[in-house]
């Protein structure tokens, strides 16, 4: 992994919080030291994984030993419409002499084999420890490929040791930007052709928002990358305007769009209404900026001005249910705070927010939001969340899947949030489907039936 | 067995790594914390994995390697592990396994445990177990053993005296949680005392603890691992864990008996036989109940099991487990796959017999009545419209993999009944095929075909 591209993606001039530090300060990087035993979370790989694996129609090639994809291929929950091949795990499967001699013939076999039997407009190959260790050099094996299969073949040079899966998220928003967006002009543009970066469809998410964007007469061109095509993706440079969707995680893709092609972005969440239709509001107003024509913005606020009347008259009753319902947010980034407002919105109490992902922007967002008096834990350990949950501190635990049994052992109800969720929270009718989901676990009636005493006891 | 080539490209890999082996094991001690000696990304992956199987809070930790501690040596990062799992967790006994990345390196795990032992003596209650499981050779099972084997090394004490009704039992990677609680009710119905190494069916199998438990709870105690070599035998399931009773038998005296499957009437018997010799008492009523039980469901199952074409995709031991059972009810094994080479493949009676993936398992699946293997395979069980019996390791979209038991009687038993009802579903749905020849024309049944007494016939 080259020191320079680290330091690059580091030093991100459009993140608030790196602009705030002196510049000793910034020479480190937003590198945070992993405390040995004691770490939890994802690697770059992961992180690189995550963001460019919803790219639907291209091969997702990992070249590694087996723990890296056998381990974790079949995991994720996000949705195409069409291709499947994202969902077929291909690995070089590294074995002991590879690791001696180098894996690089090795990695151009594999890509041939994917390329005859499977013909994927792309081939995407992800870097990992071991080959970066040894010295296999995926970018001139993916060149010397590229111009034999006449087909893009891109290295993601995201090896897990280099850090935490949001840098991943970034090194896969670098590769985007050096090897694949622009390289492809669209058919046809509009003046109302936008690119959502950060948002990967996870349960379908994407087709939540879709349909709404398709009736103001929004057109998505690209995807970066939920339901995401090679072509599209690789067009995107010609987007008339931006959204980032899961806040700073790949904040770099939005400031060099708009450094190279002039394309402005905003940073926004479909999450509950109130964000929901700000995003809306935000596209609207900014591609009519940028010339496109202004009846959007009418039609954008009389689709707002439908939906959310519609979306609060599906709340209301839940109100009234949740009286006095307290939440525990265990998750990180835009969720933090885009979480938040749509939970607020529906009547629940949130006690706090874990916001060890988050930046400081989330941050502050969520300071504004909540006040001082409210809980931002940076450093929420799985056993501080057991007390709170058996001490009744919190009625529901929202958070990812490995967190789930620190609630349900503590005999709490949980709801997923993450990645591997299976129920589409996005947009206005997400809302109403967490709010649903939530009031459907906190009724379940066998809460009460699990904390009665054995009869021994 | 076909050997294949080496192969450049795994498309839907069946095979696991060796350290998520490794953790499996661990995990069936007692107070135990599993830990990764490489990136944290090796240790977020296995625990995904291990979460969504067993569907259980999963202690495992890593030393979080990063590139600069991956060159200069990862010994550091592997002491400020154990001490910060140490003060956090206090557990009693931390398993390292090595991952491709300190392997690569490198690293001197042998000369890291002495330096750590000489550096902070005042852990010396606390047991180390150190094992070498690089991701790019072997698979889940190497791993296990290698876990089981360096638990034995380094735990194990060797005993003059023997303790009567003690047995160790060494059980194998395919064994469930489920299928270790038979085992043990199956031996503790003879008036003995086994100890399970690893007892994954006392820490995995939805334990509810009264408070926070940062480690596993249940499992293996460390007093039960120190006290193996007074049993007065031990026995070995499962050919991955061979060497590793080998050596207990070395290390302790304690003989071995090995069992390759238990699962069918003639494996059981033999295990009840050894039982009864063991015990010298008679067999317990229950067990002579499930076996008659046994028999009368292999009679009454063997209608729909015969000539039935199944394809399998399992870790070594429980393909050998699945494929031996299925052709004693008369099945057709027509592929039999597995994600890494083992001596029990060459005594596997199938078609086609390889090392392999998912999708290896896939292509030999056309027509095939039913698919056995992990959650993986359900996408080529669905593009090829096979029903998929969910087995073995992971098994993420179904409930209860961890209380699945096939061994004993009663678990054959119920393996039959699981299996015969997917094929008797199968049946049913193919319906009546009425051959062509039989096939009457399609026409106004009113003027045509006259059922009962004709109109001529009534007026007559």
């Amino acid at each position: 992994m080259h020191a320079d591209k680290l330091t690059a993606v580091f030093n991100e001039p459009a993140c608030a919080h790196n602009h705030a530090k002196s510049e000793g300060e910034r020479n480190k990087g937003c590198r945070k030291a992993l405390k040995p035993g004691a770490a939890a979370g994802g690697c770059a790989f992961d992180g690189a994984m995550i963001a460019l694996q919803p790219i639907a129609d291209a091969a997702h090639l990992v070249h590694g030993p087996i723990g890296c994809w056998g381990n974790a291929w079949d995991a994720r929950n996000t949705w195409s419409s069409g291709p499947e091949l994202y969902r077929t795990g291909f690995t070089t499967e590294l074995g002991e002499l590879d690791v001696i001699h180098g894996g690089e013939k090795k990695l151009y076999k594999a890509i041939k084999a994917i390329v005859d039997k499977y013909d994927p407009p792309a081939v995407f190959v992800y870097q990992t420890c071991v080959p970066a260790m040894t010295g296999d050099d995926i970018g001139a094996v993916c060149k010397y490929a590229a111009e034999k299969f006449a087909r893009p073949v891109i290295p993601v040079d995201a090896p897990g040791f280099v850090g935490s899966k949001s840098l991943g998220n970034k090194l896969a928003g670098e590769t985007l930007l050096d090897h694949v967006i622009g390289t492809v002009e669209p058919e046809l543009t509009t003046p109302t052709d936008i690119v959502l970066v950060g948002e990967y469809n996870v349960a379908g998410e994407l087709w939540q928002v879709k349909p709404l964007l398709d009736e103001i007469g929004i057109r998505i061109l690209a995807t970066i990358s939920g339901d995401g095509r090679y072509r599209e993706v690789a067009s995107a440079h010609r987007a008339r305007a931006a959204m980032l969707v899961c806040s700073q995680a790949m904040l770099n893709v939005g400031r060099k769009l708009q450094e190279r092609y002039g394309i402005p972005y905003f940073e926004g969440s479909f999450y509950g209404v109130t964000d929901m239709s700000e995003a809306l509001r935000n596209m609207a107003r900014i591609l009519v900026e940028r010339g496109a024509p202004p009846e959007i913005v009418e039609r954008a606020e009389a689709v707002i001005a439908r939906e959310e009347a519609k979306a609060h008259q599906r709340l209301a009753p839940y109100r009234s249910r949740f009286a006095g319902k307290r939440v525990l947010l265990f998750t990180g980034g835009v969720k933090s705070w885009s979480m938040v407002a749509a939970l607020e919105e529906a009547g629940l109490t949130i006690i706090g927010s874990s916001v060890k992902k988050s930046t400081a922007a989330d941050k502050e967002r969520l300071r504004q939001l909540k006040g001082d008096e409210f809980h931002q834990w940076d450093d929420l350990k799985p056993r501080d969340i057991d007390r709170m949950l058996r001490d009744a501190k919190a009625d529901i635990l929202l958070s990812g899947g490995r967190s789930q049994f620190v609630a349900l052992k503590a005999k709490v109800p949980w709801l997923d949030i993450n990645q591997e969720r299976h129920h589409a929270y996005a947009g206005y009718d997400g809302i109403v489907t967490l709010v649903e989901e939530i009031d459907k676990t906190l009724s379940n009636p066998i809460w009460p039936q699990v904390r009665l005493p054995a009869p021994w006891a | 067995m076909t050997r294949p080539a080496v192969r450049s490209l795994a498309v839907n890999p069946l095979r696991m790594s060796q350290p998520l082996g490794g953790a499996l094991a661990f995990l069936g001690l007692d107070r135990c914390m599993p830990c990764f000696h490489g990136s944290q990304g090796c240790t977020a992956f296995g625990l995904v994995l291990l979460v969504r199987h067993f569907r259980e809070a999963i202690p495992l930790q890593t030393t979080a390697m990063d590139q600069v501690s991956t060159i200069l040596g990862g010994a550091e990062n592997l002491e400020a592990a154990i001490l910060n799992i140490y003060e956090r967790t206090h557990p009693a006994v931390i398993g390292v396994c090595t991952t491709g990345v300190t392997e690569t390196k490198g690293e001197d795990m042998a000369g890291a445990l002495v330096t750590f032992r000489q550096r902070h003596p005042e852990l010396c209650d606390l047991a180390l177990v150190f094992v070498s499981t690089p991701d790019y050779v072997g698979g889940l099972e190497q791993g296990y053993a290698a876990a089981v084997g360096g638990i034995i090394d380094s735990l194990v004490e060797p005993h003059g005296s023997c303790v009567v009704g003690q047995v160790n039992v060494l059980a194998g990677s395919h064994l469930t949680p489920g299928d270790i609680d038979e085992l043990r009710d199956v031996i503790e119905a003879f008036g003995l005392r086994p100890i399970m190494l690893p007892d994954l069916g006392g820490s995995m199998s939805g334990r509810q603890p009264d408070q926070f438990a940062a480690t596993t709870l249940g499992g293996t105690t460390l007093e039960q691992i120190r006290s193996m070599g007074r049993s007065q035998i031990t026995l070995v399931v499962g050919e991955h864990l061979r060497a590793a009773g080998d050596a207990l038998q070395h290390k302790t005296g304690v003989p071995t008996v090995f069992f390759d499957r238990l699962t069918g009437l003639e494996p059981c018997d033999r295990l009840i036989r050894t039982l009864m010799e063991l015990s010298g008492r008679p067999v317990p009523q229950r067990l002579r109940r499930q076996r008659e039980s046994l028999v009368d469901a292999m009679l009454d199952g063997h209608f729909y099991f015969g000539r039935k074409r199944v394809v399998l995709a399992l870790e070594p031991d429980l393909l050998y487990v699945y494929a031996h059972f299925l052709a004693g009810m008369g099945c057709s094994v027509i592929a039999a796959v597995a994600p890494t080479p083992s001596s029990v493949l060459d005594h596997i009676d199938a078609t086609t017999v390889k090392v392999g993936d998912h999708s290896d398992a896939e292509a030999l699946a056309a027509g095939a009545d039913l698919i056995i293997s992990n959650s993986h395979a359900r996408q080529g069980a669905e593009r090829r419209q096979v029903p998929l019996l969910r087995a073995g390791f992971p098994t993420f979209d179904r409930l209860g993999a961890a209380h699945r038991a096939v061994v004993g009687y009663r678990g054959t038993r119920d393996l039959i009944f699981e299996i015969g009802n997917l094929f008797l579903a199968g049946d049913q749905e193919h319906g009546h095929a009425v051959p062509p020849s039989i096939q009457r024309p399609q026409g106004d049944f009113s003027k045509e075909v006259h059922y009962g007494r004709s109109k001529t016939a009534a007026a007559g």
